[in-house]
């Protein structure tokens, strides 16, 4: 039998002898006893000190009715636990995330499934009703009888969300730790929906979930967000826990968010970082945000111009290498200078012994690191590049601009 | 000397000088682009109320009561800031909007009730503005067939297919038409100085020997109690205050923020009551004064200014109360649409396509279709249309300022930045005066509506 959480809110409950003993007023779920099932019913008697019925206190659950299967003295004082999850306070009307649907939805009601035990009935949450039935119910509930809200409802589309695919939001992190909630599940969703998710949150919700995740991840959402987001995220964390997410961050990436805080927060920082990251951050800092310097990623992928295909692919296998940078190589001459680039797609075909050198792409294309962004966005344009070389005075190379750098630069 | 060399020299030399300042200067240039990107809402939300209802009730209380009514301008732009800072605050500390605060405190039941009537009330503002496009355009001679639905397309076309960006720029843009009443109001050639005095109360100033010659005492009767409750029934709207905390919500103001966006707060409560002072000073300095005290629409009153202001008033009023119902009737909608969406659960948001957001876009579109078309219909009973839409605002604000009360004084939401003792002191008090004012105005339209 399916029930409502609707339903049983403002339920009359009587005990063993049939005696009334108070209204339904919360259903409680102790997450670190079982998951998913009810294990407290807060019953309110008026002027009276309210009771708790715990969950194999419980008879039977009907739509507005209650029964225990122990006498009223039997019951409990309620006294308030933070490490219970209230279906009325902490679940309706709040927002939570569909994990799986990727976006943050608020909840109308909750689904409850009754499993006879021997001589009680346990409810277990089966999922999160999202969608205009559970509306219905929460609107009329109480007002016209349970028959016709359930005849009524049946008509609706349906829109719930299984309860394993339901992530709560709690900003207090102590309180998450009581209620037993991880955000594992959200660390599976790719970093741009994670990103959309986050931009849908508070401030503190927002805040709550990044400094659950690993930095990693936290990286790579941070590297998603809107400018401004970032910013606020990253002053509002612990210096210790933004640095660590700086340091995974790509260093242009890293640049562009501590160029937006102020000098001393963002000093406070580079300082908490380890040192060759901090100085690659450092020099990135140095240039203006609307120039080539301030849009290039000093990691890239450099090899001399007269090695073969085959020492190149060798050597590339050896090093731990970042998959974006890896679209292009950069190649240098005799004299450690630029000499031309190579995309990833030619040096595939090449044969195993033809020289870089003979694979790169004509015009040789760079500029120098104080180009204006616009030049940049012209070379793209016009040669339909997907990488391109900044180079320093010496006309060396000092980092390369992606594709990925430009188009989020032109969406600003 | 001069040569090529040198000349590249002195290039390279200025270029770099150029470089060092673009780079001194970032941190005062990030700060302005801050301020822009931060300042808008509440200039928009309070200059779009001056709108049809707005510029009607101006105008009329300027040409029955002449300058006396000016005193009101500055309690009430106190208490327009003192509502419009709670919900700016409430946004920037809270990170959400009000219908989904109400939602996430006071549940599902309430909220709809709410948001009922928040849509019937703000159906009625969307008559409102077309019925000053109506007025605007027949004093150019256009029927209200023609002007009515080329607004409507008009409106729904710049929001929907326009990027949320760009069409806030525009309206940003367009709020400087308002300079229309200020130019209107300098061609009326009113006596400045009589006008500036009645600032301060009469009943006041009356006492001082000096100003008490030029000093106009209003009688307190029946009709000024409905001109003052209709004043403050347009200035002060319900849906002003759920668009500004989204908006504030939407440009992610937080904590830090916070300082733009009370300043831009009060600059937009302070703007408004600028422009309103204009309006009245301008209808008391012709209309009053020559003894028309009753206008039976703002078109009337853009046409009783034209043989004594000359030709062009009438036409800048025209075009300011086109350009006022136009703006009006593009955020209102859009506002109601999201606010209901957001308390209810559905997806909203002009950055979504029509597929993803479809109640959000039928609702946007329902009422336009219904605002405009229901004006075509009852175009003769316009008058009784701007009373209703009024009277509706009035009844639903003392509502949604008590929700706001609740909310900002709640410390689990707001920690330190609930409102001070004497904070809340002008809030409840406004609150309860809004109450005792909307009674009486309730009480007098019922009575003309029903003779």
């Amino acid at each position: 039998m399916e029930l409502y959480a609707t339903e049983l809110l403002g339920a009359k409950t009587y005990d063993v002898q049939g005696n009334y003993v108070g209204r339904v007023r919360e259903l409680f779920i102790e997450p670190a006893e079982a998951p998913n099932r009810v294990s407290h019913f807060l019953l309110s008697r008026g002027h009276f000190q309210p009771l708790v019925a715990k969950h194999n206190q419980v008879a039977s659950a009907a739509a507005g009715k209650v029964e225990l299967n122990v006498s009223e003295r039997a019951l409990e004082l309620y006294r308030p636990n933070e490490s219970w999850l209230a279906v009325q306070k902490d679940l309706l009307d709040q927002q939570i995330i569909d994990t799986r649907g990727r976006k943050v939805v608020r909840v109308n009601d909750l689904d409850l499934a009754e499993q006879r035990m021997n001589g009680n009935v346990e409810l277990r949450l089966t999922q999160v009703d999202v969608g205009l039935p559970g509306a219905v119910r929460r609107l009329l509930q109480g007002v016209v009888p349970s028959k016709v809200v359930r005849k009524l409802q049946r008509q609706l589309p349906q829109s719930a969300i299984r309860w394993e695919f339901v992530n709560l939001i709690e900003p207090d992190p102590l309180r998450r730790l009581k209620l037993r909630i991880t955000h594992e599940k959200l660390e599976d969703l790719h970093p741009a929906d994670l990103a959309d998710i986050m931009e849908e949150l508070s401030a503190s919700e927002r805040q709550s979930i990044i400094a659950s995740l690993d930095e990693e991840t936290a990286a790579a959402v941070l590297g998603e967000l809107d400018a401004r987001l970032t910013t606020q995220i990253v002053e509002d964390l612990d210096p210790g826990k933004a640095a660590d997410i700086l340091e995974e961050m790509a260093p242009d990436a890293a640049a562009d968010v501590l160029a937006d805080l102020s000098k001393e927060t963002s000093e406070e920082l580079l300082d908490e970082m380890p040192g060759r990251e901090a100085d690659e951050v450092r020099e990135l800092l140095e240039f203006d945000p609307g120039t080539a310097g301030g849009m290039m990623n000093p990691d890239f992928v450099f090899v001399g111009e007269s090695s073969t295909r085959e020492e190149v692919l060798e050597w590339m296998r050896g090093q731990d290498l970042n998959f974006d940078q890896l679209d292009t190589i950069v190649l240098l001459d005799g004299k450690a200078q630029y000499s031309g680039a190579v995309p990833v797609a030619r040096l595939l075909l090449a044969a195993p012994e033809q020289l870089l050198g003979e694979l790169k792409l004509e015009p040789l294309l760079s500029l120098p690191a104080e180009a204006d962004d616009k030049e940049v966005f012209e070379l793209f344009d016009k040669y339909n590049l997907r990488m391109l070389t900044v180079i320093d005075k010496d006309n060396r190379p000092i980092g390369a601009i992606t594709v990925d750098d430009v188009v989020s630069r032109l969406l600003k | 000397m001069l040569n090529r060399s040198n000349i590249t020299a002195q290039w390279a030399g200025w270029r770099e000088k150029v470089g060092r300042v673009r780079a001194a200067t970032r941190p005062f240039r990030r700060r302005i682009a801050l301020f822009f990107a931060i300042v808008g809402p509440g200039l928009i939300v309070s200059n779009v109320d001056n709108d049809a209802g707005g510029i009607y009730t101006y105008a009329q209380s300027g040409a029955q009561f002449g300058n006396t009514v000016l005193w009101t301008l500055i309690p009430m732009t106190l208490v327009l800031y003192v509502s419009l800072e709670m919900c700016s605050r409430l946004g920037a500390f809270s990170g959400k909007g009000l219908s989904d605060l109400i939602r996430e405190e006071f549940g599902f039941r309430v909220t709809f009730l709410l948001m009922a009537a928040v849509l019937v009330v703000n159906l009625g503002n969307v008559m409102a503005e077309f019925t000053g496009v109506f007025w605007a355009t027949d004093i150019f001679g256009i029927s209200r067939y023609v002007s009515v639905p080329l607004a409507a397309v008009l409106v729904w076309v710049l929001v929907v297919l326009g990027s949320a960006k760009w069409v806030e720029r525009i309206f940003l843009a367009i709020c400087v038409v308002y300079f229309a009443y200020v130019v209107s109001a300098f061609l009326a050639k009113p006596a400045w100085l009589i006008a500036l005095l009645h600032l301060l109360p009469p009943h006041l100033t009356q006492f001082v020997p000096t100003i008490k010659p030029f000093v106009q005492v209003p009688a307190f009767n029946a009709s000024y109690a409905v001109i003052l409750a209709g004043l403050v029934g347009t200035t002060i709207a319900p849906w002003q205050h759920f668009y500004l905390q989204a908006a504030v919500v939407e440009k992610r103001v937080g904590p830090r923020q916070y300082a733009h966006t009370r300043n831009d707060v009060l600059v937009g409560s302070i703007s408004c009551m600028v422009i309103v002072f204009f309006i009245i000073v301008c209808t008391a300095a012709t209309l009053y004064v020559n003894g028309i005290h009753h206008i039976d629409n703002a078109g009337t009153a853009a046409l009783a200014l034209k043989p004594l202001a000359g030709v062009w008033a009438s036409v800048l009023f025209a075009i300011g109360l086109l350009n006022a119902s136009i703006f009006a009737a593009s955020i209102l909608p859009l506002s109601t649409a999201y606010v209901i969406c957001e308390a209810l659960g559905f997806e909203s948001g002009i950055d979504r396509k029509f597929g993803e957001a479809k109640i959000f876009y039928s609702l946007y579109t329902t009422l336009i279709v219904l605002g405009a078309g229901l004006v075509l219909l009852l175009g003769q009973h316009a008058k009784t249309i701007l009373l209703w839409s009024q009277v509706l605002n009035g009844f639903l604000l003392p509502v949604v300022l008590i929700f706001i009360l609740m909310l900002v004084n709640r410390r689990d939401l707001m920690g330190d930045k609930v409102n001070s003792r004497g904070f809340n002191w002008v809030a409840w008090i406004s609150t309860a005066a809004m109450i005792l004012l909307t009674i009486v105005v309730g009480y007098t339209s019922l009575r003309e509506l029903f003779h």
